[in-house]
């Protein structure tokens, strides 16, 4: 059979043998779509549409995950929402705090006193409260940086200790500079330092120096030391600018002692008498029953002058320096030589021959050993002027290889601060321990950021032989190490924390194996305690031996008893201090107690020199701005005009004009660090041949207060002198009458009301003008416990601010202004009587709040709080219109999670930041109102623990924040209705009334009705003739005068 | 009920018969818009929108875009909701007093009245709405409505819950009045309509109207009604303001504790109404053509009563400060001093001159009877009684018991913006009504009509 050659093409493509079909061959069905590619097919389309629709919807669904994990094990003394407080220390420099710290949670959120400490006595200041904020400052550095970047501790370990062989093989010189250190184990630490580079040599130095007086002593004395001063004891006090109430070495403790010697009552009707001799009008000033404007060239002379006359007393000889009358100083003289003994002169100058004179004064009026304690020496300010100078010059001609930054920050707070910084260019190794990338430390190559001292260990010897501790609050939230250990590692010791060094320290040095005390029985106590005290060894002071002629010829070369020259006074304010706080809102917003301004850096100017000047301040801050050279260096600031500031004087503040701070302090006013001078070997914080010129510029101050007088309402503040006091009790007392068709009667007898009774507790408080300094720490107390909102400069001046508690300062008017003239009443006297008013809710008993809200969200509760109901509030504002205190605040917005308020409200706005808000407050929303709640979360802890404990609530277990906080315990808060608690016998409350029974018989019941019979005669309700019945009484002012009303 | 003196001017001129009466009215309703009618839409639109734009800003951002203080917490909110519901008061007192006294003249401006008046009442409410710092909960938890809340109830005590009350009242009571004086309106705009052949405006001038019939049945119990409800709205004349006025005199704050507020308040009350009413009237009259319906006789009467009104207001200004110096209370006494004196004097002073010394001018004839004099004026009046207000509210705040409180207002363009709001909102309204609604009550003015208007030959 023949083979059929017969071929079956699949097509004309086979037959051609075309090579797109051969490609294809073996499949069996030829894909027609291969030439073609047609790119994204439609289900591709669908596939990526589904795909980006449900991304995006997953994206934007996205809740924030919030992580809250409960413990696996629960640390032994952790028990969430209930608090832990522990013993501490708050040091910033030379200054010193010994603290409680509240601990919820694992978060410091509240320091206060240690009632424990014999240093600072139970008290606080502003910014010992302010500083727990500062521990979650969004500044602080995360870790330690060499240059820019960021960097380990191992890198720059290895760096630095390379350098400082490097440089001590060399023979280099190596620098520690640090403020005050108040440390002995840190210094003991440095020693070891010095034992490995002996080149080193550590330099102290204080941002506002005390060495005139460390001079002083060493040259009256022998012993450079700066001695304890006993307030308490003097019934004479004569400051000749020393601001011993607000800044001076140690304010704490001497507000605590001046306040002991101002609280009068029905049975002691005494209190020290205070003359102030200064150029700005300071805190101490303000509270001074006698002040004298004087100018800082006049200040030794002064000085002088006071010596001269008791020297005449003493029969002595005479000074060869003179200045005619200064006013009141011969009265001053007067009163020191009839109190010899019980009196006290100081000063807060830092020229060593004016502390000579004073020392001489003191030593005439036998003040030693009563209210000068030389054998009790205070180590808040061992800062050497002239070894600081030497050091920047040495810095700066190239001596230096290497330096260290212990805390401290001299190219901002040094005179020669800018010459510092650019010297450190050149240096081989600088590097800063600072915890915040401040100006030292940009300057310098590393940065090495230690702890903030509520996370580290650490001891310090305040006084002599009086020991305290500071412990850790929190575990470190950055990657930062305690300074200590770091020096130890550098100098190639062992990485031993600082906790065993600390501890092995104290058993060296003060673990008595006498007391039967093991070593841990010993430590824990202190630590629980916070302090210890050493027994103190016999320290021999030399008797009294200065060159006094070569001190007043001294004086009478450097001061003039009169100048036509304007002169800058330079000091430390109240809020910010020195400036190493500045990054701290609570301390921006806290208003200054004299000025009232917040956030804002001005120059303080007298009445008289506003009008030379041209210079105009409106009732709402407007004012100019004044430019002021000194030695071709010049500031310009806004001027505020301050009643009592001497003629010729200008006041600056230091403080201000940080550049590398953090988001709250930028841009706010300037540096006038570089404006102290030297003058004897010490910094001199004033300078004369002041040129001034007025800038153009318009400037707006932000004040909290722009009324400056209260117009006479005697209704408002009573005041009385001494005299009138000993005389009659209810002297300065205002009793409100009024007229009936036939009667005067008492405004607090007719009602419209019926009265109530509180059959519970009756919570009030008594607060005394008499020893309130005005400090203002109770402000910033309130501000902490009760999560008050910080709002910035731009709300303040729209008189918006969130404070709870307030402090009004009044002036008084220039004398003889008669009642009804309100034009004069309005005006400041020159050198104006100054009161202080702290003023907070009131708990009106009749609240004219109460009756007007329309949904019932502020009501009264049966133990006479006024409360606010947060949650209820629709925002009508009628209660604040409605409250003759004005005390209640209005959220006008949204001031958590807003951007708008990121700068002035971290505590709210930042996840670091919110860390401080206390949990037992609500962090309000926006329109609702607010006001003080009497801390009625602690009312709430109080009652429940002693309902716990099945007993009644003891007096002074509840304490309000203010109160706390009030180092001269003028706020006194208790319960009215124990006969025993403070307050009841303070204000003398008679808690019986006698009601007739049925038959006729009379009885005796207790009173539990809300209008209590208060038999202290000092006492009075503000505003009496409102007859809202506030449960807040004021006692009166006393002012230590001869006669009413004279010029301060 | 024909008991008109021969004597009188008739209160229709131009020899109106009734006919002629339901055309010049019903033209308006029937016609296109007037480009001058257009124009002041779109003004009213503009301000409107603008205004509410600043509401909502302030309802985003919060109460704080206002100028308001810790001090001030009130000011261009509260002035605004005072002076606005003042205003309404003409309109109650126009329709349901005047009635009752049997006024006849006001027959032909009691219906533009009543319209602003319910206008003018819905401006006011905005402001305790908007000024809430919660809003959102505020609007209904002033009611004392049942809730799972316990006891948590509205305050009785609080005059803001009593303003609750006599303004809620006093808008539905207006309201109502005022719907049911158009029905018998509406029904001769829908017989017209069917006449004319308008299929959808007989319809829907049908439904506003409720069918009238007007059988003889009907307008007695109309008639009925009608004088029950001016019966029901005169106590609201009085009653309404001075609920406001207490908001200020039960409170403690100097310079608003004062007993003299109701009559005081109400009598301003009247005064602004009236002012405004006069300010309306002229523009609606020129923009209409109703020179014959609103004469200058209606005008001079208006006047009249504002003589009358801003003396009794100058009187009581002047007692203030009698009192003020007589009782010797010192916050009192500081409180008026600085009204007159202090940072706001000028707004006190404006009030003094347009509210007490602008309106004696009306004694003479000449002015009252000039129309733009009277529109000048009624403007001032206006003005003088907001700032009567802002120096009752402000000043008063601004300056209370402790100095160290004591701080200014200054307004921002957001307080402006809501005041202009409701401007926009009132005009916008007002223009919508004197459209599409007979301005002029058509069935009263009817009834005057031949006694009155008779030609005189």
């Amino acid at each position: 059979m023949s083979e059929t050659k017969k071929t079956y093409w699949k097509g004309l493509a086979q037959l051609k043998n075309d090579p797109n079909y051969v490609k294809h061959a073996d499949k069996e069905f030829v894909d027609l779509a291969v030439a073609e590619d047609p790119g994204h097919s439609r289900r591709d389309f669908l596939k990526m549409m589904g795909f980006s629709v449900a991304a995006a919807s997953l994206a934007a669904c996205e809740a924030p995950i919030r992580k809250a994990i409960p413990y696996v094990m629960k640390p032994v003394d952790a028990d969430p929402g209930i608090p832990n407080y522990y013993a501490s220390s708050y040091v910033n420099g030379g200054d010193y705090c010994s603290i409680v710290v509240k601990v919820r949670d694992g978060r410091p959120i509240k320091i206060e006193g240690n009632s424990l400490s014999s240093v600072t006595l139970g008290g606080t200041s502003a910014q010992v409260e302010a500083s727990v904020l500062s521990l979650y400052d969004n500044y602080r550095l995360r870790g330690p940086k060499k240059g820019e970047t960021s960097t380990d501790w191992e890198t720059i370990d290895k760096e630095i200790t390379t350098k400082l062989a490097e440089i001590a093989g060399k023979g280099g010189a190596i620098r520690i500079v640090s403020n005050t250190v108040l440390s002995p184990s840190t210094l003991a630490t440095i020693a070891k330092f010095k034992e490995k580079y002996p080149t080193t040599e550590h330099i102290q130095y204080d941002q506002v120096s005390a060495y005139g007086i460390l001079k002083a002593n060493e040259e009256s004395f022998g012993a450079s030391i700066i001695p304890s001063y006993d307030f308490s004891k003097a019934k004479t006090i004569v400051s000749i600018n020393a601001d011993f109430l607000g800044t001076w070495i140690s304010p704490i403790e001497f507000t605590k002692q001046y306040a002991i010697t101002r609280e009068v009552s029905e049975d002691r009707r005494e209190m020290s008498r205070h003359f102030q001799f200064e150029s700005n009008l300071s805190l101490t000033g303000a509270n001074a029953d006698y002040r004298t404007p004087i100018r800082p060239s006049q200040e030794g002379l002064v000085v002088v002058q006071l010596y001269n006359l008791i020297a005449a007393k003493a029969g002595k000889g005479n000074l060869s320096a003179s200045i005619d009358k200064v006013e009141h100083l011969e009265k001053a003289a007067n009163e020191l030589w009839e109190n010899k003994g019980s009196s006290l002169v100081v000063s807060g100058s830092n020229d060593k021959a004016v502390q000579v004179v004073v020392n001489a004064i003191n030593e005439l009026l036998g003040n030693y050993g009563v209210t000068i304690n030389r054998e009790l020496p205070v180590n808040f300010r061992k800062g050497n002027d002239e070894a600081m100078l030497a050091f920047v010059n040495e810095a700066k001609e190239g001596k230096i290889g290497g330096v260290i930054f212990y805390n401290c920050n001299p190219v901002y707070d040094h005179p020669m601060g800018e010459e510092l910084g650019a010297a450190l260019k050149n240096i081989a190794l600088s590097v800063s321990t600072s915890y915040t990338p401040d100006e030292t430390a940009s300057a310098s190559a590393y940065m090495a950021p230690d702890h903030h001292y509520l996370e580290s260990w650490n001891d310090f010897e305040p006084k002599e032989n009086t020991f305290s501790l500071s412990q850790p609050a929190i575990s470190p939230i950055f990657k930062t190490r305690q300074a200590q250990e770091s020096f130890s590692i550098w100098a190639g010791g062992s990485n031993e924390d600082y906790f065993s060094v600390v501890q092995a320290n104290w058993k060296n040095w003060f673990y008595d194996k006498k007391d039967g005390l093991d070593f841990q029985a010993f430590w824990d106590k202190a630590l629980y305690d916070g302090v210890f005290t050493a027994p103190s060894e016999e320290i021999k002071i030399s008797a009294f031996a200065a060159n006094l002629e070569a001190a007043a010829s001294s004086i009478s070369s450097n001061y003039k008893a009169s100048s036509n020259s304007d002169e800058l006074v330079i000091f430390e304010g109240y809020g910010v201090g020195n400036g190493s706080q500045a990054n701290n809102p609570l301390l921006q917003e806290l208003p200054d107690p004299i000025t009232k301004a917040v956030w804002d850096h001005y120059v303080t100017i007298s009445q008289k020199d506003a009008k030379k000047w041209g210079i105009t301040n409106d009732a709402e801050g407007f004012t100019q701005h004044l430019t002021l050279t000194v030695k071709n260096k010049s500031i310009t600031l806004p001027a505020l005009i301050q009643p009592g500031q001497a003629e010729g004087t200008l006041g600056v503040a230091l403080g201000y004009g940080r550049t590398k701070v953090g988001a709250v302090a930028e841009n706010i006013g300037v540096n006038v660090y570089p404006l102290v001078s030297l003058l004897n070997g010490s910094l001199n914080y004033s300078a004369s041949e002041v040129k001034v010129e007025k800038a153009s510029k318009e400037f707006q101050l932000a004040q909290t207060q722009i009324h400056q007088t209260y117009m006479g309402r005697e209704s408002v503040i009573q005041e009385a002198t001494l005299a009138e006091f000993k005389e009659n009790p209810k002297a300065g007392r205002d009793e409100p009458k009024i007229t009936q068709w036939d009667d005067h009667v008492d405004a607090s007898s007719l009602s419209l009301w019926k009265g109530y009774d509180y059959n519970n507790h009756h919570w009030g408080m008594a607060i005394d003008l008499n020893t309130c300094t005005g400090c203002g720490s109770c402000v910033v107390a309130c501000n902490v416990e009760n999560n008050v909102a910080i709002v910035g400069k731009d709300e303040v001046v729209r008189r918006r601010e969130m404070h709870w508690l307030r402090i009004d300062r009044y002036y008084s008017s220039p004398e003889g202004t008669a009642i009804n003239d309100y034009d004069g009443l309005e005006k400041a006297a020159e050198n104006p009587e100054v009161t202080f008013q702290p003023m907070l809710c009131q708990h009106c008993n009749n609240a004219s709040c109460e009756t007007v809200c329309p949904v019932a969200a502020t009501t009264h509760s049966t133990e006479g709080l006024n409360q606010m109901t947060y949650n209820r509030c629709i925002g009508t504002r009628y209660c604040a219109n409605n409250c003759p205190y004005k005390v209640r605040r209005f959220n006008w917005f949204k001031y958590h999670d807003n951007q708008k308020f990121y700068q002035s409200n971290p505590a709210m706005n930042t996840d670091l930041g919110r860390m401080v808000l206390n949990p037992e407050v609500t962090v309000r929303s926006r329109g609702v109102m607010e006001k003080c709640s009497f801390c009625v979360q602690r009312i709430q802890a109080g009652k429940l623990n002693a309902k716990r404990e099945r007993r009644p609530v003891k007096d002074g277990e509840v304490v309000t924040a203010c109160q706390a906080s009030c180092t001269s315990g003028a706020i006194v808060f208790g319960d009215m209705n124990n006969p025993e608690s403070r307050i009841s016998k303070l204000l003398k409350i008679d808690n019986t009334k006698v009601i007739k029974k049925e038959d006729g018989t009379e009885e005796t019941v207790f009173n539990y009705s809300f209008d209590k019979k208060i038999g202290n005669p000092r006492a009075y309700r503000v505003l009496e003739e409102v007859g809202v019945k506030p449960n807040i009484f004021y006692l009166t002012k006393i002012r230590n005068k001869d006669k009413a009303k004279e010029n301060a | 009920m024909q008991a008109t003196s021969t004597i009188r001017e008739p209160l229709i001129t131009g020899g109106k018969t009734v006919r002629d009466v339901s055309e010049d009215i019903s033209r308006q309703v029937e016609g296109k818009p007037t480009s001058l009618w257009w124009i002041a839409m779109v003004v009213s639109l503009v301000l409107l929108f603008w205004g509410f734009y600043c509401l909502c800003y302030q309802q985003w951002n919060g109460v704080g875009v206002w100028g308001l203080n810790k001090t001030v917490g009130w000011a261009w909110d509260i002035t605004n909701f005072v002076w606005w519901v003042g205003i309404g008061h003409a309109g109650t007192l126009i329709s349901a007093i005047l009635l009752l006294f049997r006024q006849r003249w006001r027959m032909s401006i009691n219906r533009a009245a009543e319209a602003m008046t319910i206008f003018a009442v819905i401006c006011a409410a905005t402001f305790p709405f908007v000024h809430m710092g919660r809003l959102w909960l505020g609007f209904y938890w002033v009611f004392p409505l049942p809730n799972t809340w316990g006891s948590l109830w509205a305050n009785f005590n609080s005059p803001l819950l009593w303003d609750v009350f006599a303004i809620s009242t006093y808008f539905t009571v207006s309201l109502v009045f005022w719907y049911m004086g158009l029905i018998p309106d509406f029904a001769v705009i829908r017989d017209r309509a069917v006449r004319m052949g308008h299929k959808t405006r007989a319809l829907v001038y049908n439904a506003l109207s409720f069918g009238w019939d007007g059988a003889a049945r009907t307008w007695s119990r109309y008639e009925s009604v009608a004088l029950i409800l001016a019966g029901l709205s005169t106590p609201l004349v009085l009653s309404v303001h001075t609920i406001v006025s207490m908001d200020f005199a039960t409170s403690v704050i100097p310079g608003w504790h004062t007993t003299i507020f109701p009559p005081y308040f109400v009598a301003g009350a009247i005064f602004s109404g009236f002012a405004m009413v006069l300010t309306l009237l002229l523009i609606t009259r020129k923009m209409f053509r109703l020179e014959d319906y609103i004469t200058i006789y209606h005008i001079e009467l208006m006047n009249i009563i504002i003589i009358i009104t801003g003396s009794i207001v100058g009187i009581a200004y002047i007692t203030e400060f009698f009192v003020a110096w007589y009782g010797q209370v010192p916050a009192e006494y500081y409180a008026f001093y600085n009204r007159a004196t202090g940072p706001y004097w000028w707004a006190y002073w404006s009030m003094m001159t347009c509210n007490v010394i602008s309106p004696q001018l009306f004694w003479f004839k000449k002015i009252r009877t000039n129309l733009v004099a009277t529109f000048v004026l009624s403007i001032i009046v206006n003005i003088g009684m907001w700032f009567e207000r802002f120096v009752i509210i402000v000043t008063s705040l601004h300056r209370d018991y402790l100095p160290s409180s004591w701080s200014m207002f200054h307004a921002t363009i957001y307080d402006v913006g809501e005041y202009v709001f409701t401007f926009g909102f009132f005009f916008a309204a007002f223009l919508l009504f004197a459209k599409y609604f007979p301005v002029i009550n058509m069935a009263e003015v009817k009834s005057i009509v031949k006694s009155t208007s008779e030609k005189k030959h």
